[in-house]
């Protein structure tokens, strides 16, 4: 009986489903994704043309622009705005990861600087961190087996 | 199944305080509102601080409009949604009142009215205050993700209101007559989606409500509104649907959704307000207004709480929800 009410409830919500925007979504992340991108490389070909500098130099001072933007963008309190439009565009650069810190930095302020701030620094970004170290780990190995093998 | 008490000599609403944040001053219900805040933090140090100041000032507002003080409370029962309901307690600290502290998470305003109608019913208590409090930030924090993170909400979600309700029953004098309160139980459908609680908390909701008209030998028809504490916009259509299955179809225009009614078309609420302020603040401010006004002369309010911890669903646990109906009515009874 339980499970029939259920299973009719489950059907009624098919019916009044509030359907996710999915093309309006994609086309953001699309667009937010791709313009970052642009402007990060835009910069460091300026960097790399004008500044003269080195590719891996100018590849690293760009990382730290786009993180000190995304910083002030969070800090100033428009970043969930626009992370709430762009989805996946901003997420999955960098910014999303520098959001994540800084985001939980300015929220745990209230909790100290020790037991707060710092501890709560890494409460999403720690995800990334792990899961990259262990996909490195990983990808190492790989790699150290195929120079042994003599196929990479 | 038990459940419902219907007061011979029903305990009187004589007061209400409804205090609200920026976006509830935005809202279609602002001049409702008592009092509001200007900002989020309110020169409290944090947001769990700022949000027992709301509490605290809704307690205040309806005292005073009573010409109490904190001394003449028999009893203060409140509770939040925060772990350990610290906002309630903060401001029982401040009434400095004998406390009950309870937790049904956004429907606890109905738990309170339960048992302080129970109190002032059984003639223990004279005078008692209730009231629930919700912080749209301190709530964010504790359930979701920090408040500047950028992720992405679906559409089914809602936005916990930053606003606090408070009430003052008494056995005499003139208000709105609390008639009868129904208890309802823990119904769970399976919905294990934290972003989709109107769909969670619908089947609560309709169940207590149709055990509200068959045991008090009501229809949708006595009632002037039907309203739902926080199912938001797909939430209150299943609501109907499942009401009208159960043969208690209402009149769709008498069917209201505080969460709905809180900040009506505002984009950023997505589907409704939510939370234990949103339906404390909407029934202590626009609800009694329109009782004390004689615009409907009876109503049935039944709030809804999913009872979930953010442990509880990282878990892969499904959402235990429940919702608690309280039937109010002005009459010439009590003119």
């Amino acid at each position: 009986m339980q499970s029939q009410e259920v299973k009719g409830y489950k059907s009624l919500m098919k019916k009044h489903e509030v359907k996710k925007p999915l093309f309006k979504s994609f086309s953001a992340a699309f667009l937010f994704g791709g313009g970052l991108c642009a402007a990060a490389q835009f910069i460091f070909n300026l960097f790399v043309r004008y500044g003269g500098w080195q590719h891996d130099q100018a590849a690293g001072i760009v990382l730290v622009i786009v993180i000190a933007v995304t910083t002030l963008v969070t800090a100033l309190g428009y970043y969930d705005n626009l992370g709430q439009i762009a989805g996946a565009g901003l997420a999955v650069p960098i910014s999303g990861f520098a959001n994540s810190m800084v985001c939980a930095a300015i929220d745990d302020r209230s909790e100290g600087i020790v037991q707060g701030v710092a501890t709560g620094s890494f409460k999403l970004a720690g995800a990334v961190i792990v899961f990259g170290c262990v996909s490195a780990f990983i990808v190492g190995i790989i790699y150290w087996l195929g120079g042994l093998l003599g196929f990479l | 199944m038990k459940g419902t008490w219907i007061f011979n000599n029903a305990p009187l609403i004589t007061a209400g305080g409804a205090v609200g944040g920026k976006d509830e001053k935005n809202g279609p219900l602002a001049a409702y509102f008592d009092s509001f805040f200007a900002d989020d933090v309110t020169q409290a140090n944090s947001y769990e601080e700022a949000e027992g100041f709301f509490l605290s000032r809704a307690a205040q507002i309806a005292l005073n409009k009573a010409s109490l003080s904190s001394g003449d409370i028999d009893l203060f029962i409140a509770g939040d949604l925060m772990n350990q309901i610290t906002s309630a307690t903060y401001t029982a600290a401040y009434l400095n009142a004998p406390y009950l502290g309870i937790f049904s998470a956004c429907a606890t305003v109905c738990e309170a009215l339960a048992m302080g109608g129970l109190a002032v019913a059984s003639g223990k208590c004279q005078k008692v205050l209730v009231g629930s409090v919700s912080h749209n930030k301190s709530a964010e924090r504790q359930f979701r993700y920090p408040n500047e993170y950028g992720s992405q909400k679906p559409p089914t979600c809602q936005k916990t209101a930053t606003a606090a309700g408070a009430l003052l029953l008494a056995d005499k004098g003139q208000g709105i007559m609390l008639e009868s309160v129904t208890v309802g139980r823990v119904v769970d459908y399976g919905i294990n989606d934290p972003l989709n609680m109107g769909a969670a908390m619908a089947p609560a909701a309709a169940d207590t409500i149709c055990k509200h008209f068959s045991q008090t030998k009501t229809s949708p028809a006595d009632y002037d509104l039907i309203l739902s504490g926080d199912l938001g916009k797909m939430g209150r259509e299943l609501l109907f649907d499942l009401l009208s299955s159960q043969g208690y179809g209402p009149d769709k225009q008498r069917l209201k959704d505080c969460g709905l009614l809180l900040y009506g078309e505002q984009k950023d609420a997505f589907c409704g307000g939510s939370g234990a302020g949103c339906i404390a603040s909407v029934l202590a401010g626009y609800l009694c207004n329109l009782l004390q006004n004689r615009v409907v002369t009876r109503i049935l309010v039944a709030a809804t709480g999913a009872l979930l911890s953010p442990n509880w669903v990282k878990q892969g646990n499904t959402i235990p929800c429940i919702s608690h109906a309280v039937s109010l009515r002005v009459g010439d009874n009590n003119a």
